[in-house]
């Protein structure tokens, strides 16, 4: 087992590495650079500017300083915001992000699950139907449409009792998370009701159930130990990237609900050819995953018991 | 047998049916451990949080603490006026700090720091009043400015801005490294008086001294930061009408009363709330309909839904002209005249910003220089008006005949008009496109490109037209009035003239202010004659504000919205 942890480790450290690196040379070789402004600047004010940012070095010479900066976890101060250092960044808005992440991932999951089991007990049926329907519209309607016609609503609710029920937007309490969070899991819990309904579906016809059925086993043990338990591991396996999908694509929830998470930097940084911040939260982001793929890998030991660490 | 089998199938089905009830019961059941677990974490997870550096909901204005919420588009990203060169950073520090002189609510300069000045051909003379404090009870002083402007030319700061500082002698000099930053022709003569020397007679020099570059810095507060001034609001100092007392990054701000600040005219607020960062006009408008921020700006298809709710909607320039620029490089057909004359002839810009913008608060533009600017004593453009430009497709034609025989060629290749990626943007490179082919046979393509890449093309020439925007610095026309000098680098389509360059020349040093003016004028006619550019729009603004704040202010130069001189109504006579 450990061995097995060491080996992925290095797999993942390696990964890491390479995306810093696709991304380092991607991001110079764009047109313009972070210097570049509306207002053209003298070329000594410029030289001045380079110098500063190490920017007036060889290519390759500002990637060795830079592999050595991210070796000793150093990312460097932000273009656009000359006094804040990348690290402080990604420390204060990634808890942004995580409690976001993680409350939509706990929405997605249980929506997920529970719907997708419910449409499969009554495949073909009223709720099924009406539920696959809705898991389409969830599906195909982009964020941004979502985000704008849930908060619509939330200005007409809070207009129609008179008083603020729940915040608009902005951040710093629990009441400012829960539509957010619903909004950037909604696409989630989809995908996994119609994951977990196929599943279910697979399960349900299966020569196990069949057979725990006409041994005559209560149906209450019957759907929780061999269809639920059994229907739910492929769920748990894209659960993983799915935490860190959300965790990172909260752009346009975050930008819509005024939330102070890390997905609006990254996403300027790259509009503004931000390079320590786009290096920053891309390397950030890319270990994230990875840490996050692994160790969905380990929890399935303790799932699904046919499955060994080799 | 039939029956037989009838009977079993009805026996599996009834089967699957006791199944499912039972099986659902258990869902339900589940569902219900679910939704408990939930609300039980969400309970732990409010506990935790506990309000820390909550956004709040006290709604817009809150009479009873006499303070106000508003929304900022992004985050603040340099609060070191000295290096400081964005929209939004110059919106905080007008609130926070404040320069030699001022502008009033009417955009007239004002005493600030300074109580009086004296601008002469070789320099200027400022007198420091004595009331004006840094948040920490010390006195403003003339040595706070001298650091400042040395550190804002000092090529170790790489100041973006410290070209506006050109005109103070040396300043060209130290910032290309020949000078040392103590040769700059600035001096405290005293605690109570600052000197300065000109590189070359500087007349609209007062304008300057108001812009957020030349405020005051002291310096032992400022070595105390470690190079971290601005980051956090302890390491700042104040000298204007309100503080920063709290910044979450990226979240919200408290702006509170600078009790220390010696004008009564401004300040009127306890505090201002900077509750909301987001860019998304949408989300701020569903803020200001919720109640709970002061102001917001709407775009025209806000505009029903906000005469619905009989809202009182202003509009205001936000001071950028927009213009097509004519590459005049050699190897463009756009450097031929008579070509950029029939494209001149064929286009009006009413017809841009009434039939293809539709933007109610755009005004069409008549000249590089926006309508908002001041001449000798009245409104620029009234006391020299422009060419009256009228579309004329005949002449038109014939100046392309024109050009056709002069460039030598039979047909014109493809233009590419070079644009940003934005609605607006788009469309009214659509719109021209679609107009030069019907007016000049002419084929027009279209390259959009997002910021960073569209500047990057403008730098090397990549274009025949291209369309681009100006903002001013200073309230002065000056501020536009050199952009097409031979040595001016925001002259991307390199236009060269001497005559252009003798004029700018004469407007950047004539004492005499009706000469100078008629410089502008001169420099307007050439624009016209020459054709340089293309005058498109003035870019304004609809926007809203909450009947109850009184004063609030949007600016064409400075900070685009202005808190200073706001109050709630019916709190200032109590004052």
């Amino acid at each position: 087992m450990w061995s097995y942890l060491l080996k992925r480790l290095l797999q993942g450290i390696l990964t890491v590495w390479f995306i810093a690196t696709a991304t380092f040379f991607a991001m110079h070789n764009v047109p313009g650079d972070p210097l570049s402004d509306e207002r053209v600047m003298t070329a000594a004010i410029r030289a001045n500017l380079e110098a500063k940012y190490g920017l007036d070095q060889p290519l390759m010479t500002q990637y060795l300083i830079y592999l050595r900066n991210i070796s000793r976890g150093d990312f460097g101060i932000s273009f656009t915001q000359e006094n804040r250092e990348v690290n402080d960044i990604i420390r204060e808005h990634f808890p942004v992000s995580a409690t976001l992440g993680i409350l939509a991932v706990l929405f997605a999951t249980v929506g997920g699950v529970l719907w997708g089991a419910l449409t499969a007990l009554y495949r073909n049926r009223l709720p099924d139907v009406l539920i696959m329907f809705l898991v389409i519209l969830g599906i195909s309607v982009p964020s941004f449409v979502v985000a704008a016609l849930s908060q619509l609503s939330l200005v007409n609710l809070n207009d129609f009792f008179g008083r603020t029920i729940l915040p608009v937007a902005g951040w710093g309490t629990v009441s400012h998370m829960l539509v957010p969070a619903m909004v950037l899991g909604l696409g989630t819990m989809a995908y996994l009701t119609r994951l977990m309904r196929s599943s279910m579906l697979e399960i349900v016809s299966s020569d196990y159930v069949r057979t725990a059925k006409s041994k005559g086993l209560p149906p209450e043990r019957i759907f929780t130990r061999h269809q639920l338990r059994n229907a739910i591991l492929p769920v748990v396996t894209v659960l993983g990237p799915s935490i860190a999908a959300i965790t990172t694509g909260g752009f346009v929830v975050e930008l819509v609900f005024a939330i102070p998470g890390l997905g609006r930097y990254f996403v300027e940084a790259v509009q503004q050819l931000d390079y320590t911040v786009i290096m920053g939260t891309t390397v950030f982001y890319g270990a994230f995953l990875v840490f996050m793929v692994i160790l969905v890998d380990v929890l399935y030991v303790f799932i699904d018991p046919r499955v060994e660490l080799n | 047998m039939i029956d037989k089998q009838a009977d079993k199938q009805t026996a599996i089905v009834s089967g699957d049916e006791v199944f499912t009830h039972s099986a659902g019961r258990r869902l339900a059941l589940y569902a219900a451990y679910a939704i408990a677990g939930l609300v039980a974490f969400i309970y732990v997870l409010n506990l935790a949080i506990g309000g820390t550096g909550s956004t709040g909901s006290t709604g817009a204005i809150d009479v009873e603490n006499n303070s106000i919420t508003i929304a900022l588009r992004q985050e603040p990203p340099e609060l070191d006026a000295g290096r400081a060169t964005d929209a939004i950073s110059h919106i905080v520090l007008a609130h926070v700090m404040e320069g030699l002189i001022a502008y009033d609510i009417d955009d007239n300069l004002t005493p600030g720091v300074a109580e009086r000045w004296e601008i002469r051909e070789d320099g200027a003379t400022f007198w420091l009043r004595e009331d004006s404090l840094w948040n920490d009870g010390v006195p403003v002083t003339a040595a706070d400015f001298v650091f400042a402007w040395r550190r804002v030319v000092d090529p170790a700061s790489a100041s973006q801005y410290s070209f506006i500082m050109f005109p103070v002698k040396n300043a060209e000099a130290i910032t290309n490294g020949e000078l040392p930053p103590e040769t700059l022709g600035v001096r405290a003569i005293s605690d109570r008086i600052l000197e300065v020397d000109f590189e070359q007679p500087t007349p609209y020099f007062e304008k300057l001294a108001a812009f957020l570059t030349y405020y005051p810095m002291r310096q032992d507060f400022f070595e105390s930061t470690n190079g971290r001034y601005g980051a956090d609001p302890d390491m700042m100092l104040y000298n204007g009408p309100y503080t920063v007392t709290e910044w979450v990054h990226g979240s919200t701000m408290r702006w509170v009363k600078n009790p220390l600040y010696w004008n009564d005219e401004k300040g009127f607020l306890d505090e201002i709330h900077t509750a909301y960062i987001t860019e998304d006009v949408n989300a701020k408008l569903n803020l200001f309909k919720d109640g709970q921020i002061v102001d917001t700006h709407l775009m025209s298809p806000m505009l029903p839904e906000a005469m619905e709710k009989r809202w009182q909607i202003d509009r205001s320039m936000d001071g950028t002209v927009f213009f097509l620029e004519f590459n005049h490089r050699q190897e463009r057909v756009t450097r031929n005249r008579n070509f950029r004359r029939a494209m001149q002839l064929a286009q009006d810009p009413a017809e841009l910003v009434y039939k293809a913008l539709k933007e109610p608060s755009y005004l069409p533009a008549v000249s590089l220089f926006p309508a908002w600017l001041k001449g000798v004593s009245a409104s620029f453009l009234e006391e020299y008006p422009p060419v009256k430009h009228q579309m004329n497709l005949v002449r038109a034609r014939e100046h392309l005949e024109l050009a056709r025989q002069e460039l030598g060629i039979e047909e014109f290749p493809p233009l590419m008009l070079l644009t940003d990626s934005s609605p607006i943007g788009m469309l009214s490179a659509e719109y021209y496109q679609q107009l030069f082919l019907k007016n000049l046979g002419l084929e027009v393509r279209i390259d959009p490109q997002i910021f960073k890449q569209r500047l990057e093309k403008m730098r090397q020439g990549e274009f025949d037209l291209v369309m681009g925007g100006w903002g001013p610095d200073y309230n002065d026309v000056l501020t536009f009035g050199d952009l097409f000098s031979s040595w001016n680098l925001q002259n991307r389509g390199r236009y060269k003239s001497d005559e252009m360059d003798s004029w700018v020349r004469i407007a950047q040093s004539e004492l005499d202010p009706r000469k100078r003016m008629d410089a502008f004028g001169e420099i307007q006619r050439l624009l016209y004659e020459d054709v340089v550019i293309l005058p498109q729009y003035e870019r304004g603004f609809s926007f809203v504000v909450d009947p109850r704040l009184k004063d609030f202010k949007r600016r064409s130069v400075g900070p685009e919205v202005d808190y200073n001189y706001a109050y709630i109504d019916g709190t200032k006579n109590s004052k």
